[in-house]
Formats: structure tokens, sequence, C-alpha cells
């Protein structure tokens, strides 16, 4: 595929007047109007501590927002990033806890487990030619039946490594400037972000995950190695599907096999709400942190409000129809 | 086809090698539970194995995936029925909608007994079940020891559909309203995911953050309850159910006062007994209520008490 090919299939992803700056700046409008209509209605929510609630309360959906964003604009989709994301945190514990070796192998056994799992959920789509829909939801169960076989269905204890809760709850910054109480994991998933974000718009890579979500048959006439680039993409999403693994077992202290299940829909939400098309070729791992915050400023600010668990849900599901309508139009109009 | 077929009997031989089937003439009585993964049905499986080897008779324990799969927990049911066994014990997801296939088993002759929540019919011979009323309502009493009789508190709920937490749920809330008007509920919310219910807790501390006191309905809520208080540091009264490795520490630590416990192993141990005496032809009751204890940092390692809890 030659450049100028690429970039034209890329075209719609930068410009300030691309539809999807356009539904991120929608985004971006909708969560500034939920902060400051909380902010109004309610005695409590506009306070510092719970800014940094709402940003700890972020960081797992959000990281797997990240994850799951290059899979859908690459064309595909990925239900089981939450039970990888499972998968990934018992890893750790086998990692750690069972077997005792030191923080780093830990990491590193989360990060790839998560992308051995993602690079397996690739080769059944590109190889096996199944869709991706029905691929994940198999890799969403084989992952979860794996986390309650290894972890003999049982939490496993982080107690015995405790430099381990420095990868979330612990706030490193607040040594720097006293105060400042930010837990780690809130930096991690800013930071994931921005190297997702470089590595999107600015590698060989994320302008094949583009090409791949546009028009996959073009990419492939133009000599790209389709199948690749395709399992290179969800091992990627499940490389950071273990970022999140360690964010969420760091904050409970404990990886926890039963849980996982609904958080793939949490972040698939993100993504929509934050403008990338669940058809592929278009899309910002901006808009899905935008998306994230959004989720989690409107479970915050109505919990602080009162309102029940069941409206909670109700309004949520009200959100993600809305964005994806305003995305709609926008389109149309573009 | 060929591939298809060596595929297919490979399959057939892997599910005959990790499935653990009663050989024929054994007393044999499948356990449906309402899950499996959770700690607390694992400790139900130990109690149930207990028996089965005093009893020297054959179980075996299933259950579905998450406690809402109630279709899925009746086609656990419909298998295990089809199978003949000598008894069933059977924990209903949903006390009503699963009468029609007990009906099925009863129809058989084959003797039910219910477990951990009851079923809104005469078919059970007996239920082994805590009474989670009056567990909880013993809780809202230590709540109200401890915060001096008077404040606000809050409660986290692991579940608004499922008996046990509209009973949990009630009984803490209704004995907190007759016994002691000076305190206030201020909240009621649900999450039986820890990270969601730290999250839950969290705001509910924004929202008022002179409450002096959170009730947590499960294992799951209790994380997030002990999470919640350590990350906000927050001066509260934590009380929780259920038990479970970071619940337990949270006890030994101070974060958490104390907590409830059902009796699962007793739960599980009651099912076995139970159907053994009813295949024997003898009377059973119709409730047997296997208990619950308070447990906190002074009798936690007591050898009654370690006895019930799980890590």
């Amino acid at each position: 595929m030659t450049d100028a090919a690429l970039s034209q299939a890329g075209a719609k992803r930068n410009g300030i007047f691309s539809t999807a700056a356009l539904q991120k700046g929608v985004a971006f409008v909708v969560l500034v109007a939920l902060l400051a209509f909380f902010s109004v209605f309610t005695e409590n929510f506009a306070a510092w501590n719970n800014m940094v609630n709402i940003m700890q309360a972020t960081a797992v959906n959000g990281v797997l927002g990240v994850a799951v964003t290059f899979v859908i604009i690459s064309g595909g989709i990925d239900l089981a990033v939450g039970t990888m994301m499972t998968m990934t945190a018992v890893t750790a514990g086998l990692v750690l806890t069972n077997a005792g070796l030191p923080l780093p192998f830990g990491i590193l056994g989360a990060v790839a487990s998560g992308a051995m799992m993602g690079g397996a959920s690739g080769s059944i789509i590109a190889k096996l030619k199944i869709p991706p829909f029905i691929a994940t939801l198999g890799m969403m169960q084989i992952s979860r039946g794996l986390a309650l076989v290894f972890s003999g269905a049982k939490p496993i204890y982080f107690n015995s490594t405790p430099s381990y809760k420095y990868l979330s709850p612990e706030s490193s910054i607040s040594l720097l400037v006293p105060g400042l109480e930010i837990p780690n994991g809130v930096f991690i998933m800013f930071g994931i972000a921005i190297l997702a974000s470089i590595l999107l718009n600015r590698s060989l890579f994320g302008r094949y995950v583009f090409a791949l979500g546009s028009n996959e048959e073009a990419a492939r006439l133009s000599g790209v190695n389709v199948d690749f680039w395709k399992i290179v993409t969800y091992a990627l999403s499940g490389a950071i599907c273990g970022i999140a693994g360690l964010l969420i077992s760091s904050r409970l202290n404990s990886a926890q096999p039963a849980l996982g299940l609904g958080y793939e829909l949490d972040a698939i939400a993100a993504v929509v709400i934050g403008g990338t098309s669940l058809s592929g070729g278009r899309g910002t791992i901006l808009g899905t942190i935008i998306g994230a915050f959004i989720m989690s400023v409107l479970t915050n600010g109505l919990r602080i409000m009162g309102v029940q668990e069941e409206w909670k849900i109700v309004v949520t599901g009200v959100i993600i129809i809305v964005a994806v309508f305003v995305d709609i139009m926008l389109r149309r109009r573009a | 086809m060929k591939k298809i077929l060596t595929a297919s009997v490979f399959a057939f031989s892997a599910m005959a090698m990790f499935s653990t089937g009663a050989s024929a003439g054994d007393t044999y009585f499948p356990i449906i539970a309402k899950g499996f993964s959770h700690q607390f049905w694992q400790a139900v499986k130990a109690g149930a194995e207990q028996a089965a080897k005093d009893q020297g008779v054959t179980i075996t324990f299933e259950g579905p995936n998450t406690e809402a799969e109630i279709d899925k927990q009746t086609d656990i049911l419909n298998a295990a029925i089809a199978k003949k066994p000598q008894g069933l014990g059977f924990a209903a997801l949903d006390s009503q909608a699963q009468v029609p296939a007990l009906q099925k088993a009863a129809d058989a002759g084959i003797p039910i007994v219910a477990f951990d929540s009851g079923v809104d019919s005469d078919l059970p011979l007996t239920t082994c079940t805590t009474d989670n009323v009056n567990a909880a309502g013993a809780a809202a009493d230590k709540m109200a020891e401890a915060i001096g009789g008077e404040g606000k508190i809050a409660a986290e709920i692991h579940d608004q559909t499922s008996a046990t937490g509209i009973g949990r749920r009630d009984g803490f809330l209704n004995r907190i309203k007759e016994k002691y008007p000076k305190i206030e509920v201020v909240e009621v919310q649900y999450a039986n995911d820890a990270l969601k219910a730290a999250d839950d807790i969290k705001a509910m501390l924004q929202a008022h953050p002179d409450i002096k006191g959170i009730f947590a309905s499960n294992e799951g809520a209790a994380i997030g309850l002990s999470v919640a208080i350590k990350e906000t540091g927050a001066k509260i009264v934590g009380i929780g159910y259920d038990s479970g490795k970071t619940q337990k520490d949270a006890i030994m630590d101070g974060t958490l006062l104390g907590s409830i416990t059902q009796n699962p192993v007793g739960i599980g141990q009651c099912v076995v007994n139970s159907l053994a005496k009813a295949v024997k032809g003898e009377k059973l009751e119709k409730i047997i209520d296997t208990g619950y204890y308070w447990y906190d940092k002074t009798n936690i390692t007591d050898p009654k008490i370690a006895a019930v809890l799980y890590d």
C-alpha cells in the first residue's frame, strides 16, 4: 500500500473538522455539562477528593476501553476484555504469590498472558476465518473458565508482595507534592492512553489498524499482511487488558476470579460514547477516555444525588443511545 | 466429515474424563447450588462432600455461572432429574419459577431437600437455611451498639431481587426501625462486585460525610467496604457478612468491626444428611436453621468460628 493510499484511508481520522473530532468534541461537551450539572445540584460533588474518587473509578474501565478501541477501529470487536483482565490478574497472583517471584515478573506475567489470549483470539479470527464476535465470545468463556481453574475458584491475595499496592491505590506523587493524593493507577491510565494515542496516530501499525477498519480488501490488495496485523491488534488489546488486570487486583489487593463479566460492555460503551465507530476505520483514544469519564461521572454523581441503582442503569443506557445518535447525525452531515 | 467425527469423539471422551458421575448401584444425590465460583458455595460443597463421605453416598455439586441465570440452573436441574437419582439437593435462584421442574422430580418419587433459600411449595421435605432476617437483625444490634444508638448509617446490599439480598436488607433495616428510633438510614445501595461497591461507598461517604456506620451484606460488598474505608480513611463502623480473607484481614486490622457469618459447611452437611435420612424414610422438620455467628477480633480464632469461616 502506498503512503498516499494509506493516508487517504486514514484521512478522516485526524483533521479538526473530521467527524471523529466533532464527536469527541460532543463527548467533551457532555462531560463538562454533567460535571456542571452535578456541581450545581448536589452539595458534595464538586470537592477535590471526589474528583480523585472519580478518576480512580475510571482507571480500570478507561484502560479496558483503550484496549478495545484498537480492535474496534480495525473493524473487529473484543468481548473478552473483561474476563481476559481477570485471567491476567490471576496470572499475576500465580507468579507473585504462588511462585514467590519479585514484582516485575508479576507485571510481565499479566501483560504476557493478556497478549497470548488476545493473540489467540486474533489468530482464530485471521486464520480460521471465524467472525470476531464469535471468536471473542468463545475467548470470553475460555478466559473466564481458565481464571477459575488456575485460581482454584478462590481469590489470590498479594499480601506477600507489599509493593503491589503501588500499582494502583498508593499515591507516589503525594510524596513529591504533599496533599496531591492522586493514586498511581490514575497516572497509569493516562500514561497508557498517551502511549496508545501515539501508537495509533504516529506509527505504521496505527495506519494499518485504520486501513483494516476502513477497507480490509483494499489493504490486502495493497500488499498489507492483513492476517498478521489483525493478530498483532488483538494481541496488543490483550496486553493492555493485562495492565487493567494489574490495576484492579492491586486496588482489591487480590485477584478475584469470579469478577470480570460485564466489564467488556462498560468498555465498549466508553468507546462508543467517545465517538469511535463500531463499523471500524474511525476513532480516537482521547474520545474513549472521555467516554469512560462520562460513565464514572454519571455513576458517582447519580449516587451522590441518591438516585436508585435501578435508575442509574437506565440513565447510562439512555446516554449510550444518545451518544451514538449524535454520532450518526454528524456523519450524515459530514 | 471424518475430521468432525474425530473431533467430536475426542470432545466426548474429554468430557467423560472430567465428569464425576455416579457409578450404577450407588446412592447418588446431585446437589445444585446457585453458583460454584463464589467462596461461599465452595464451603457448602466442602460440607456436603464431608457428609457424603460419612454417609457413604456419591454426590455431584453443580451451579450456574452467575446468580442471575435462572434458566441455566433449570437446565442443570432437568439434567439431574433425568439421571434418576435417589435424592436431590436444590438451592433455588427463584423461589417460584422452578417449581414445575421440581414437580417432575417429586412425581418421579425423588426426595427433594432445599437449601440456602426456600421454594414456595411443599415439594421439598425440608429446607436447610440461615434465617437471614434474624442474622441481619443481629448485625443491626451490633451497629447500634457500636455507634452509641444514634446517628446516620447506610447499607450496601449485594442484590435487590434474591431472597438473601431482600432478607438481609429487611432484617437489618427493620431491626433499626423497630429498636433504634434515633438512628437514621440515609442510603441503601446495591452492588455485588467488590470494585463497584468500593466506588459506591466512597460516593455515599462523599454525599453524607457525617455517616457513622455502614453495613455490607455479603463478601463482595464487604471487600468494597473495607477498600473504601482504607482509601478514604473514614472513621466509621463497618460491619460485613460472610467471610473471605480480605474481610477477615480487615477485621483483624480494625478496618471493619466484625461480620455475621452463616454456617456454609453446616448447610452442606445438612443437605446430604437430610437426604440420607429421607432415603431411609425418616421424618424431617420443615425448616432446619443452620444458624449464624457474629465474629470480630476477639473470637475470630475460636475453633468453632474458624471452622465455618473460609479464606
